[in-house]
């Protein structure tokens, strides 16, 4: 490239789309996107065979006869023990805990977010700094108190107890993204509102929170995957008639007793994947926007 | 990073009283009570918790640092440490080179870069326990990759990465960098589309090759991309469990185990809070040992700027 930029002729260099170096070029980022695109490729096929067709090897091969009995087995048939209706439980177990962990985090989350951009008072960035040190802490050392917390509020083992750890553990990032997103807006308008005298609550529903949407977008689809691939805190503080999607998918995998049913398995994993998929196909680059803020935490 | 990014404090130069803000007080109780009670509150008191001989409950029989003394006399803790500390190295090399070059490749204007980029990352979507049952299937000995390649007629192939106690935890590395480089690849491509187009025309009138404009110029100049990238590597690394939990459950025999599990297991399996406490407290101080650097490169850095 530098030889032409010296000697070669002026203009632009035409685009030749076979040169050596693009066939290196888009070789390896296929070859690459093999290695990525492989399991999801396996899983699909895998979960769309019968189980002598697996027996008789060859995982990458297409399904020679597509069934689809072994995802029905997963969602309404799979067994963990002595229960043995499938994953259904778990996804509901699963929504269950979802749908009010991201509203109450985010809701939490932001006004903690408008309060500390605008109204700040004595205090509010020491304990801002406090919250964003803990996103760096290992859950394990909370672990323990946690279970005491939940055990005196009576919510150890209830949806409930999961869906108030999920909030505290997601606060810090949340907070963190509407604190940024609330301080860059222009301060005029707070201030204009204050003059009409509009109150904490009145500026946060009418000004603050019309102009957030993008934001909230961001910090749901962050909520969304994060809370339905949690594993950790499913499996500490639920108890098995509770269990999310997760823990169960794990206990039905990984589960010793009986024959192994590959395809069973592998349907089961990808019903577990396909919210937080669905997901980040649907939001594009939002999705990117929304993991390269909870990225940058801290 | 954002942190940094600090905005001039808007200074009140009204009365700072109790009563003012009360509204905004009100607000901030559950971030309060997060901050206080759960993070601050938490954490000291299972540092405390680790000094005692708690079992089964905990009590306040305390035992100075026997638990301690137990926890690196265990075999199955020390495996845990030299699994993590390999598995962390190799996932911070593999990382960076990997999404760097994917990032780089990516941004040598090409076409059907939001398809590229759309396989790389979409992984990431998927939770640990996902990335670690399907990569345990590929890797199953008897019917994934290895009988594949032996059904080609490669009889005395062997890849069987999960069943072999010296090459397990590589089997794991795979499965995590499949799922986590995306990640760092976009955080690293955004990195490179902030670099000047002008750094490019200035290397090209030089003379530089390409290659060499990357590792010479542009490295150089993204350190901020890459410190971050690896805090948030190395935050991921000390998390580690679901992944080791849902593909090979520590195995075989105890020659995956990771930290996190041990502490897992002792606090809620083995009945034995205090080693829990002991070997949690250690994974807390692993994570200040890195912070502090990061911090003071991050924060003494601006101080100087």
């Amino acid at each position: 490239m530098a030889d032409t930029a010296l000697h070669g002729p002026k203009g632009p260099k035409p685009k030749k789309m076979l040169s050596r170096g693009n066939i290196m070029l888009y070789g390896t980022l296929i070859v690459v996107s093999m290695y990525y695109l492989l399991p999801l490729y396996v899983m699909v096929v895998t979960s769309l065979k019968g189980m002598p067709e697996i027996r008789m090897g060859n995982v990458f091969g297409p399904p020679m006869e597509i069934t689809f009995e072994p995802w029905v087995k997963a969602w309404s048939g799979a067994c963990t023990g002595i229960n043995c209706d499938g994953l259904s439980r778990g996804f509901w177990n699963s929504v269950q805990i979802l749908i009010p962990s991201v509203l109450l985090s985010i809701t939490i989350a932001s006004v903690n977010g408008y309060a500390l951009a605008n109204w700040r008072f004595k205090g509010s960035e020491v304990f801002f700094t406090i919250l964003i040190i803990g996103a760096f802490i290992p859950y394990q050392t909370m672990l323990y108190p946690i279970v005491i917390m939940l055990r005196e509020i009576g919510l150890m083992g209830d949806l409930w107890g999961l869906v108030l750890v999920h909030t505290v553990f997601g606060m810090p990032i949340l907070t963190l993204l509407f604190r940024n997103y609330f301080t860059a807006m222009p301060e005029e308008l707070f201030k204009a509102a204050r003059v009409d005298g509009a109150g904490f609550w009145g500026i946060y529903f009418q000004i603050m929170l019309p102009m957030a949407l993008p934001i909230f977008v961001v910090a749901i689809i962050l909520q969304v995957t994060g809370i339905w691939n949690d594993f950790l805190f499913g499996v500490i503080y639920t108890k098995p008639a509770t269990y999310p999607m997760t823990v169960q998918l794990n206990n039905i995998v990984n589960s010793v007793q009986g024959v192994k049913e590959y395809n069973v398995n592998m349907a089961a994993t990808l019903l577990t994947g396909l919210v937080p998929l669905v997901i980040y196909f649907a939001s594009g680059k939002l999705f990117v926007r929304g993991i390269a803020a909870g990225a940058v935490k801290g | 990073m954002t942190l940094a990014s600090d905005i001039p404090a808007q200074t009140s130069k009204r009365p700072t009283r109790l009563f003012h803000n009360l509204m905004a007080k009100i607000a901030s109780i559950p971030m309060i009570l997060t901050a206080l009670v759960v993070f601050l509150g938490g954490t000291t008191w299972t540092i405390v918790y680790s000094f005692t001989g708690s079992r089964m409950l905990p009590r306040t029989n305390w035992v100075g640092f026997d638990q301690y003394e137990r926890l690196w006399s265990s075999d199955r803790w020390i495996v845990s440490i030299k699994n993590l500390a390999l598995y962390g190295v190799c996932s911070m090399v593999f990382t960076l080179v990997i999404a760097f070059t994917l990032a780089a490749l990516l941004d040598r204007k090409i076409r059907f870069e939001g398809a590229f980029r759309t396989i790389f990352l979409y992984p990431f979507a998927l939770s640990f326990v996902v990335t670690g049952l399907a990569w345990q299937w590929i890797l199953n000995p008897d019917f994934g990759l290895q009988s594949v390649v032996r059904g080609w007629g490669w009889e005395s192939f062997t890849f069987n990465p999960l069943n072999d106690p010296n090459t397990v935890m590589f089997g794991l590395l795979i499965a995590g960098l499949w799922q986590g480089t995306g990640l760092i690849m976009c955080i690293m491509l955004a990195g490179l589309r902030g670099i000047d187009e002008d750094i490019w025309k200035a290397a090209r009138v030089d003379g530089i090759g390409t290659i060499k404009t990357y590792l010479v110029v542009i490295i150089p100049m993204m350190r901020p991309v890459f410190i971050t990238s690896l805090v948030l590597i190395a935050s991921g690394i000390i998390k580690l469990y679901d992944l080791v939990v849902a593909q090979t459950n520590g195995g075989p025999g105890i020659s995956s185990e990771v930290p996190a599990k041990y502490v897992i297991e002792y606090m809620f399996r083995a009945q034995n809070l205090g080693q829990g406490f002991a070997a949690s407290t250690m994974m807390l101080v692993s994570v200040v040992i890195i912070l502090i650097p990061w911090a003071y490169l991050e924060f003494g850095g601006k101080k100087r700027g």
